[in-house]
């Protein structure tokens, strides 16, 4: 009969299936970016448009602004499965969920985490942040983003069966994101000063090690709650 | 004791106003937990029993049909 | 050994158990609380550091400890509820939240009531208060997803999940706030110095200590029943019951 997939065809299916849905539905990167710049031109209406003050805070809104685009790109995470009950028949078949779900997130980092990583600098730019910030921004966004793809896959997976499960999801989500967030803007406030900052680095990979290993199973768990 | 007097005791050595609004606000609190727990106990024995009731009258609804049919 | 604990896992049993206990406990607490808060607030002496504001101690040391180990409480309960699918524990661990959440609550405005004279602010971003606040979203994060799903086991399930994650999470956030922190804090008042108390004023604090934490013991067993009534609402038992009582 048909031969068992093994656990890298089983992921690489699952990721080019997610791929896939992304490049149909464009929109659904897209917004989240506009959604950020927006948020991030906001922050100098708000204030005023002093250098000095826009230099100060620069590093905490960004991260801020990058905790809520992710916050709303999260939905589409299992949302439409769901609802088109393609996530019942991923949940019924002999792979491990573990795998699945772990292509699901990897899929959503590139398609959420990536863009926020490649825009970040010109968001840089826009608030007039340190020069020698600028590694440090994108290291803490590399090593962040995943972690708020992964720690926020358990969030979706809890509230996906419920109707109107997108506030309860930043209620559940947000407080889980503040060590990343103190980590990720510490580092950046740090390299600002010409402070070494590979301490905030090295914390941020083990956060990012730990979300790695522990997420997936406890989304996998979720999942199974919410889908019966 | 160590207010001479309860007008001393109540003014706390001019600090009566947040000791007892934190007094008052921790057992006010507390008393609503207490309150909401009790009643839910109340609501929950109505809504088992009403249920029952529906049930029962519902059983004996179809008992009658029965005898009405032969 | 523990085969005498196997009938508790019928829910009969254990909502006997409970019922026996509930005056005990409800009679000590409020017992133990009466002499803690008289003593505390009329009999404790004064000294020269502090003036009578801080008799908000007495509860405010009691609710923050116990929040904490109501959570741990919790976790537990989750994590057994889990390993050995007892419905039980998912009902005790989801009676315990609200009370968690209270007591969070109570922490955090007592803490504020007292910072007003002491500190002269309200509110200070103090590792201590930021990490209450934080645990007390985790708790209302808790309380909002059992409260989202119609079916009790399933909300018991999901706010499990959500209870263990937190569990894992909230040493760290700790840790992360407590360090935020020491870069953060600038010409901002320190945090208080809590000099060695006399044992005239320690003696009633560990009465409140002790009465809150049987205050908490009796407001679970409450909350226990109460949820043990609700998931076992169509078992003959929970009809019996109400029958004989709403006669």
């Amino acid at each position: 009969m048909n031969q068992p997939t093994s656990y890298a065809q089983t992921f690489y299916n699952v990721f080019k299936r997610d791929m896939q849905v992304a490049v149909r539905n464009k929109g659904d990167v897209i917004n989240p970016l506009i959604f950020l710049i927006i948020v991030i031109t906001l922050f100098p209406l708000g204030i005023g448009p002093e250098t000095a003050v826009l230099t100060r805070i620069a590093p905490g809104i960004i991260w801020v602004a990058a905790l809520l685009a992710a916050l709303l790109s999260l939905e589409r995470l299992f949302k439409s499965d769901f609802v088109d009950g393609s996530l019942e028949q991923m949940l019924l078949s002999p792979q491990p969920l573990f795998i699945m779900v772990f292509a699901k997130i990897t899929a959503h980092w590139l398609l959420t985490g990536v863009p926020i990583i490649i825009i970040a600098p010109l968001l840089a730019m826009m608030l007039h942040m340190e020069q020698s910030a600028y590694p440090a921004l994108l290291i803490t966004l590399l090593l962040g983003t995943p972690i708020l793809s992964l720690i926020g896959a358990i969030g979706v997976a809890l509230t996906v069966g419920i109707k109107k499960g997108g506030v309860l999801l930043s209620l559940l989500i947000l407080p889980m994101y503040i060590p990343v967030l103190i980590f990720a803007t510490g580092a950046i406030e740090a390299a600002s000063v010409n402070v070494p900052y590979s301490g905030h680095v090295a914390i941020m990979a083990a956060l990012l090690i730990g979300a790695l290993t522990l997420a997936p199973l406890a989304t996998s768990a979720a999942l199974r709650v919410s889908t019966n | 004791m160590h207010f001479s007097n309860f007008a001393d005791f109540i003014d706390m050595g001019g600090y009566g106003f947040y000791v007892w609004l934190a007094y008052g606000i921790t057992f006010g609190l507390l008393l609503i937990l207490t309150l909401s727990s009790i009643f839910k106990r109340k609501s929950l024995f109505k809504e088992i029993n009403a249920k029952q009731r529906r049930d029962e009258k519902l059983q004996k609804l179809r008992a009658g049909n029965k005898n009405h049919e032969p | 050994m523990w085969k005498w604990l196997h009938p508790y896992a019928k829910p009969e049993r254990s909502y006997q158990l409970a019922s026996t206990l509930l005056p005990w406990f409800t009679i000590s607490s409020i017992i133990v609380l009466i002499i803690g808060v008289v003593w505390a607030l009329a009999f404790a002496p004064v000294d020269i550091y502090q003036k009578d504001y801080y008799r908000i101690i007495y509860i405010h040391v009691p609710a923050a400890t116990l929040s904490m180990s109501v959570y741990m409480a919790m976790a537990s309960a989750t994590f057994i509820g889990m390993v050995w699918q007892l419905k039980l524990s998912d009902a005790a661990a989801a009676a315990m939240a609200p009370i968690g959440a209270t007591l969070t609550t109570i922490a955090l405005v007592t803490g504020a009531i007292w910072g007003a004279p002491s500190w002269g602010t309200s509110w200070v971003w103090d590792a201590r208060l930021t990490s209450y606040l934080i645990l007390l979203f985790i708790y209302l994060g808790i309380i909002a997803l059992q409260n989202a799903f119609e079916d009790k086991v399933l909300a018991s399930r999901a706010a499990g999940i959500l209870t263990i994650v937190g569990a894992v999470n909230i040493p760290i956030i700790k840790y992360s706030v407590e360090w935020w922190n020491t870069l953060h804090q600038g010409a901002t008042i320190s945090k208080f110095e809590q000099p060695s108390m006399g044992d005239d004023m320690l003696y009633p604090l560990l009465i409140n200590l002790f009465g809150f934490a049987l205050m908490i013991a009796a407001l679970s067993i409450v909350r226990f029943r109460n949820e043990v009534l609700a998931r076992d609402s169509m078992r003959p038992w929970v009809k019996e019951l109400v029958a004989k009582e709403c006669k």
